[in-house]
């Protein structure tokens, strides 16, 4: 049983089609890299998956469960999935350790302690374990990027989701965000994103999906899409991309 | 029996007619009267050497409809009513007797207003002004208005009989007035509440924000005659320092104003003004003073 | 060689500090002139003040210690009473405003009567002139015979608190919604629940925008509290106002406003501070 299963997805935005009933399944540990134009619908994917946007048609199942049934509670279904996004989206108010462990005692019921003791051991493995007390402002923003990432795992959630998360970090600072992903995959996690970096897809994905006008146009390992992709409208995004 | 409409017109026309001419020959006997001083006062009136509108007879007026507790029942020739005591107590000090009174009526802005009057003296309740003085004469005062204690009944002020009574309730009065000075120096500020206007301090009384208000006592006449509901004056208090000051109006430069003067003086000395404002002010209408 | 990447000591070049003399030089000039011009404007307004006609009335209508110091105490009490006003309002206001605002920011048709409500609440309340809402909360529901009798200053803090709430939970909703709407997604991809959304992200960052504004109101709400003497209350203005007609002299008028000005000032000033703390923190602006 896939871990993530998409049926048939459909959503619309007014008169414009974005996804055009996806189809993609995700098995447990499993890394995928989606590929795309902007405007393909990789993000509304995404948001799509984390019930941000309401499906107008098809399945989501996450482990074997349909989280577009109007009777689940999204709430709970967000809390089992994190979400790392392009623009960080660090809470300005608090300070990292807050930010990384708001979650985990609001939602998750752990205690402050717990929380703290386990968030500060996270960090300190990044490097980042002396700026726990410092406010989001203070950080590059790779730094910022890596807290985010490790507010989204603190709470080990099913599947993790990256909207392009290296899009808007400066190149020198992408390799550190990089590097964690790596580390995340080599210790067992269930992650779809959505990259344009295409060197670290070959690397890390065990399955690269393109997407082309809200469909899945092909999907394979990294060598079949990189390699010998077979679709006209994947070749020409490769060689854009890759300046070939 | 039916009266065809050209003799209803010719009728009308004739009672018409016979109106002028008896108003034109009324006010042509008061001309006579005025132009030939020496000669009218000659005739054979009792009074002193006084020129009166009518010779022989002092005219009063006061306000129509003249209300409680200045006028009872709106008739002063029955000397019933604070004014209307204080004017016959004045005539009969002049000379006049009660039987050479005569009562006319008039607006009270027409009595301040400069211009020859039709009457002799007039008692409406006139506050001496300096304003005012330039435009009329006055007597000196025949009255002071004092504070008094107005509530609904019903209310805890009500039953009050003394001031200690009161100084435990709450009671309001309007602000930079003599009620709020004097309920400040006999009742204490503590209790006091202060408001903009009279108006506000009545809405505070009917809202039941205070048990009391103290203002002057011919403005709580007013209230409990035509605004208060259940409205009772629960007494007033002795001190009248700072009250209004009643005279009587006379016309500018009146010859009349020096003996009316001291006619009002003697009244006052001999006791008479605090008799009649006993009987009138505070018995008759059940406004005892409050000690 | 790898070059001059790691100097210890730098010591600054000489043109660098002909630069830094030139800007002191430039900097201590426009100090003085400013110093010096603000004197001689000084100095010009207080003697054509001092020795025009009406000065010494003036003075003395205006500026009469005696006066001033008599009144003094009776005023000091009434401000006592001020304070205890704008300290109960302050706290409705920040109660019943977020609420207006929160109702007024729910989403979905199913809440368009709570919506409709706020709405309709802040529409009536900022339209209404303040003194009107005093006589209508201060007289009005008293003579309901609801309630047992309750002091003017209570029926003021409610106005006050009433009217305020309108004004100040329009700011604290456009405060929440200059918050950007991806700080309420990366909240509620955590998990967080609208409530806790509203409560933990979006809410503190929203009151933190517009702490300006919402400090303006509060010193606007400390001078209307003098209002409640309407209500017959003897406040601080009252208590001016009874001496000034005791004495036919203005000054416990000056005397009331000076002590509301000072009342006002530690608040001002902090708002300042924490003001430019926060555009520190969130801004980084440099030297423009």
């Amino acid at each position: 049983m896939s871990l993530l299963e998409l049926r048939g997805v459909r959503k619309r935005f007014g008169t414009h089609d974005v996804l055009q009933g996806v189809d993609l399944s995700v098995a447990k540990d499993e890394v995928v890299a989606l590929l795309g134009a902007s405007g393909s619908g990789k993000s509304t994917l995404l948001r799509a998956i984390n019930l941000v946007e309401r499906v107008d048609d098809g399945q989501i199942l996450l482990a074997g469960e349909d989280i577009t049934d109007p009777r689940i509670k999204a709430d709970a279904v967000r809390s089992r999935i994190g979400v790392v996004f392009q623009q960080f989206n660090l809470f300005p108010h608090l300070s990292v350790i807050d930010n990384v462990t708001l979650a985990a005692v609001k939602v998750h019921g752990w205690s402050r302690e717990e929380a703290r003791a386990k968030a500060s051991g996270l960090l300190s493995g990044i490097g980042l374990g002396d700026k726990v007390g410092q406010y989001p402002d203070r950080l590059s923003g790779g730094q910022q990027q890596r807290v985010a990432i490790v507010r989204a795992i603190l709470t080990e959630p099913e599947l993790l989701l990256l909207d392009e998360i290296t899009s808007a970090l400066d190149p020198m600072l992408v390799g550190e965000v990089l590097d964690l992903v790596r580390s995340l995959k080599d210790t067992g996690s269930t992650i779809l994103m959505a990259t344009h970096e295409m060197g670290f897809a070959r690397s890390v994905a065990d399955r690269v999906v393109f997407m082309y006008q809200g469909r899945i146009l092909e999907e394979g390992t990294p060598e079949q899409i990189f390699d010998n992709p077979r679709e006209t409208q994947t070749q020409e995004f490769l060689a854009r991309v890759t300046h070939r | 029996m039916s009266v065809s409409p050209v003799t209803r017109s010719v009728l009308a026309l004739a009672a018409a007619a016979a109106m002028t001419v008896t108003m034109a020959g009324c006010s042509s006997s008061a001309d006579k009267a005025t132009s030939a001083p020496a000669s009218a006062t000659a005739s054979a009136a009792p009074g002193p050497d006084l020129v009166t509108v009518t010779p022989g007879k002092l005219t009063i007026a006061t306000g129509e409809p003249a209300y409680e507790p200045w006028v009872v029942n709106d008739d002063p020739s029955t000397g019933e009513g604070f004014e209307a005591a204080v004017a016959y107590a004045v005539a009969e000090q002049l000379g006049y007797s009660t039987d050479n009174v005569v009562w006319v009526r008039s607006t009270f802005d027409s009595a301040i207003a400069p211009g020859p009057k039709d009457w002799d003296i007039n008692l409406q309740q006139f506050s001496i002004t300096d304003e005012r003085k330039g435009a009329v004469d006055f007597s000196s005062p025949y009255y002071t208005t004092t504070q008094a204690i107005v509530t609904v009944s019903g209310s805890l002020a009500a039953t009050a009989t003394s001031i200690d009574e009161l100084k435990n309730l709450k009671l309001g009065a309007p602000t930079g007035t003599t009620s709020y000075t004097v309920a400040a120096a006999l009742l204490g500020e503590k209790n006091l509440q202060v408001f903009n206007t009279v108006e506000d301090t009545v809405l505070a009384l009917t809202s039941g924000q205070i048990d009391g208000l103290i203002t002057d006592l011919p403005t709580a006449f007013y209230l409990t005659a035509a605004e208060l509901e259940n409205g009772v004056i629960v007494g007033q208090f002795a001190d009248n320092e700072g009250g209004d000051n009643y005279g009587l109006v006379l016309q500018k430069g009146s010859t009349l104003t020096q003996p009316v003067t001291a006619a009002v003086d003697a009244l006052r000395g001999n006791g008479t003004l605090a008799t009649i404002e006993q009987k009138w002010l505070s018995d008759a209408v059940s406004v005892p003073v409050l000690k | 060689m790898s070059g001059r990447v790691a100097e210890a000591t730098w010591e600054p070049s000489a043109l660098e500090r002909n630069r830094r003399v030139f800007r002191a030089r430039a900097s201590r000039r426009s100090v003085a002139v400013a110093f010096i011009s603000t004197i001689v404007l000084a100095a010009v307004v207080s003697f054509s003040v001092v020795n025009s006609p009406g000065w010494d009335a003036v003075k003395d209508t205006f500026f009469n210690v005696d006066v001033g110091a008599k009144a003094f105490p009776r005023i000091l009490e009434g401000l006592w009473l001020n304070l205890r006003v704008l300290f109960f309002s302050a706290i409705g206001v920040a109660l019943l405003g977020s609420l207006l605002a929160i109702m007024r920011s729910l989403r979905g048709p199913v809440f368009f009567p709570i919506r409709a409500l706020a709405t309709g609440y802040t529409d009536l309340f900022r339209g209404m002139p303040l003194i009107i809402v005093l006589y209508l909360v201060g007289y009005g529901i008293p003579a309901l015979g609801l309630f047992p009798r309750l002091p003017a200053a209570v029926w003021g803090t409610i106005a006050i608190t009433v009217t305020y709430a309108a004004y100040v939970g329009e700011v604290i909703r456009a405060g929440m919604e200059a918050v950007h709407p991806s700080q309420r997604i990366a909240a509620r991809s955590l998990g967080l629940s609208h409530g806790q959304t509203l409560r933990l992200v979006v809410i503190p960052q929203g009151i933190r925008k517009v702490i300006p504004a919402l400090m303006n109101d509060f010193v606007s709400m400390q001078k209307d509290v003098g209002l409640i003497s309407v209500l017959g209350a003897v406040d601080a203005v009252r208590g001016a106002q009874i001496s000034v007609a005791q004495t036919f002299n203005f000054t416990p008028y000056v005397v009331a406003a000076l002590l509301f000005v000072l009342l006002a000032l530690p608040m001002i000033r902090l708002t300042d501070y924490l003001s430019a703390r926060l555009a520190r923190r969130e801004q980084n602006s440099g030297t423009v």
